[in-house]
């Protein structure tokens, strides 16, 4: 089984996250950044289907739209034992939304496709840094394929893919055929941590940088001014404000249900 | 320039990321229960700690001893216990099979231990003898086709957990012409009959790492089962010291780290006469020492392990292993201090890590060689003639 696994560089969630002051979107290139852990689960989903199936038969490629440094979300997933990796770089892509974002993906998998079909699209539930969720269902609507999205028990049988989705009030079993675009949660696997032997073997794998003009997409169909919607304005989040002290002179108690009421909490 | 490769780095980010994640959230109930926990060793096995640097035919991933050293400062950064696991497990466990088994003897024990499913022990410590390996009294006969061992060792580690494999031991096998003690090693296998594991020690740190004193009586194992020459056990033993010597500084520095990370962070969060300690420069000019020492120990211990890499000769690597070991260790003890003082009365209560530390860095001063051992090999690189 061939898979082609979508994951997404961001900024690293515990250090200092900020907005370009010039455009409003994400800085991706003064920041530390890593692979999207939700996108872990991802890779780690392809590997463990292909590990189960005869290993040797099926590819992971692991896909990634961003700035140059987004090649360490594509090394990572290789050093976690991805077989070959696709970066799509090109300077007009800064600022994409994700339905521009869906589109250069889906071009880049049919580009893959041409070369060995693919038979799943995997990919993470959300980025930890946009959240939108809403790439997997855009692709597989780009792609005309079956989507099943927030996946968190996954079992392949031949072609058959059975889907488990836990959701707020009752959990269904969805089963579907490939090729199909899939999305994975954080409750579906254990990501690995790359060894040694992973990180070095990493090293000699494949990477393809595509462009726009590889993939056939015109410039304006992407970027900035592509976007369907637009930042007007960012501002970071006022640091937080110490809270109310409430001295206890005896009457604390009474005091404490004032400040809460008054809050409206009780 | 000297730093460390860029793979070296990234494999240093996901070891860190590991032990992060599963193994600091369980450390301070590990060591309070003394508890080995037989699963996250199993976990740091599937990670390829303990295969570093063996030989894929054996399931390594035939890398250098840089790796290595970065897997355990990382490891040791959270749980010094840990830490020793995988550096004995490896210098102790698989290294002494690798350098000197047979193919048979290999392919019996490496695979389970490269990948980390089981331990080995190296008895050799008495408690007649540390330092001075070769008044070794455990004595082993050749009877009938086998070994028959009969003796105790002491401060045994990983010998006696529920996946211990097998436990190498030195062993007088006669005397030479010269009238010295015959030694040689031999492999014994857990469970083994007359072979007993006592009950773990008591000790002031590493409480999360399993060592026992063990009892040979009348102990029967194949003549096969003899690790390399006969008579040569002792040289063997001392030939792998040096590796464990850089092994051990490697922890150090993981220790030192912690002081210092644990210490910044604790200075910046704790206020006093309402500022953060951080402010103060008593407090602030003991973490800048602290800064000094992690990144002295580091640079030392990996100059150590490049002059193995790179294959220098053995009288600048020895020099180098015991400057590293010295340094480093004495400057483990050294930040301990510092940062159990940063943390004032917290830093006397077990819940904060650098207590923990502080009863762990003292062994380091001790194992694989003393502080007094490491000064008299220095001087006598130093071409004195030192006794």
């Amino acid at each position: 089984m061939n898979i082609v696994v979508c994951v997404k560089y961001v900024p690293d969630a515990t250090g200092d996250r900020r907005f370009n002051d010039a455009d409003h979107t994400v800085d991706r290139v003064g920041v530390d950044g890593l692979l999207s852990e939700l996108d872990e689960y991802a890779v780690e989903e392809a590997l463990k289907i292909v590990e189960a199936s005869d290993g040797s038969e099926g590819e992971v490629t692991v896909l990634t739209v961003g700035p140059e440094q987004a090649a360490d979300a594509i090394r990572k997933s290789l050093q976690m034992g991805a077989h070959k990796g696709v970066h799509v770089l090109d300077d007009a892509i800064h600022g994409s939304d994700a339905a521009a974002t869906s589109l250069l993906l889906a071009e880049a998998i049919k580009k893959v496709g041409a070369e060995s079909a693919w038979d799943l699209v995997i990919c993470g539930m959300a980025s930890t840094d946009g959240s939108m969720s809403v790439v997997p269902a855009m692709l597989a609507e780009r792609l005309g394929v079956a989507q099943v999205t927030f996946g968190s028990e996954i079992s392949v049988t031949g072609d058959m893919v059975s889907i488990r989705r836990d959701g707020d009030t009752a959990t269904e079993t969805v089963e579907a055929s490939t090729p199909l675009v899939l999305s994975v949660t954080d409750q579906s696997n254990e990501p690995r941590y790359p060894s040694f032997k992973g990180i070095m073997a990493a090293k000699k794998k494949p990477v393809e940088t595509w462009s726009l003009a590889d993939l056939g997409v015109p410039a304006e169909q992407v970027g900035l001014a592509a976007a369907w919607t637009k930042v007007d304005a960012s501002a970071a989040r006022p640091p937080r404000e110490a809270g109310t002290i409430v001295t206890d002179e005896g009457d604390g108690a009474a005091r404490l249900v004032e400040f809460l009421a008054g809050q409206k909490f009780i | 320039m000297f730093e460390l490769s860029r793979e070296h780095e990234e494999f240093r980010r996901s070891v860190r990321d590991f032990a992060e994640a599963e193994i600091a959230p369980h450390s301070e109930a590990w060591d309070r229960d003394h508890h080995f926990p037989v699963d996250v060793v199993q976990q740091m096995g599937k990670l390829g700690l303990f295969g570093l640097t063996a030989p894929e035919e054996y399931g390594g991933a035939d890398g250098d001893f840089t790796g290595l050293c970065v897997a355990i400062e990382e490891i040791g950064r959270v749980d010094q216990s840990m830490g020793v696991t995988l550096e004995a497990g490896v210098g102790l466990g698989i290294n002494p099979i690798l350098t000197f088994g047979t193919d048979e003897q290999k392919q019996t024990w490496l695979p389970d231990l490269v990948s980390g499913q089981r331990l080995a022990g190296f008895g050799l410590t008495e408690p007649g003898s540390g330092s001075d390996a070769g008044a070794t009294r455990t004595k082993a006969v050749l009877v009938d086709g086998e070994w028959v061992v009969d003796g105790a060792k002491q401060f045994i580690t990983n010998s006696g957990s529920d996946i211990t494999s097998c436990v190498t031991v030195t062993a007088r096998t006669g005397q030479s012409a010269d009238g010295k003690a015959e030694i040689s090693t031999i492999v014994v296998p857990s469970g083994t009959p007359g072979f007993t594991v006592e009950p773990a020690y008591r000790k002031l740190g590493w409480h999360a790492s399993d060592t026992h004193p063990l009892t040979f009586e009348d102990v029967h194992v194949p003549e096969g089962n003899l690790l390399g020459e006969r008579g040569r056990g002792l040289a063997q033993f001392l030939a792998t010291l040096d590796d464990g010597r850089v092994a051990i500084a490697a922890l150090a520095v993981g220790c030192i780290q912690a002081c210092l990370d644990l210490s910044v962070k604790y200075s910046l969060e704790r206020t006093t006469f309402g500022v953060p300690i951080g402010r103060k420069q008593g407090v602030a000019f003991q973490i800048s020492d602290l800064a000094v020492m992690a990144e002295t120990a580091r640079l030392l211990t990996y100059k150590a392990a490049a002059i193995k890499d790179a294959g220098r000769s053995v009288q600048e690597f020895k020099q180098a292993a015991a400057i590293a070991k010295l340094y480093s260790t004495e400057s483990a003890v050294t930040a301990t201090r510092i940062a159990t003082q940063v943390f004032g009365g917290y830093g006397f209560m077990e819940e904060y890590p650098v207590a923990r530390l502080y009863r762990d860095a003292k062994v380091l001063e001790i194992g694989e060689g003393t502080s007094e051992v490491q000064r008299m090999l220095i001087a006598r690189g130093l071409g004195l003639p030192v006794e």
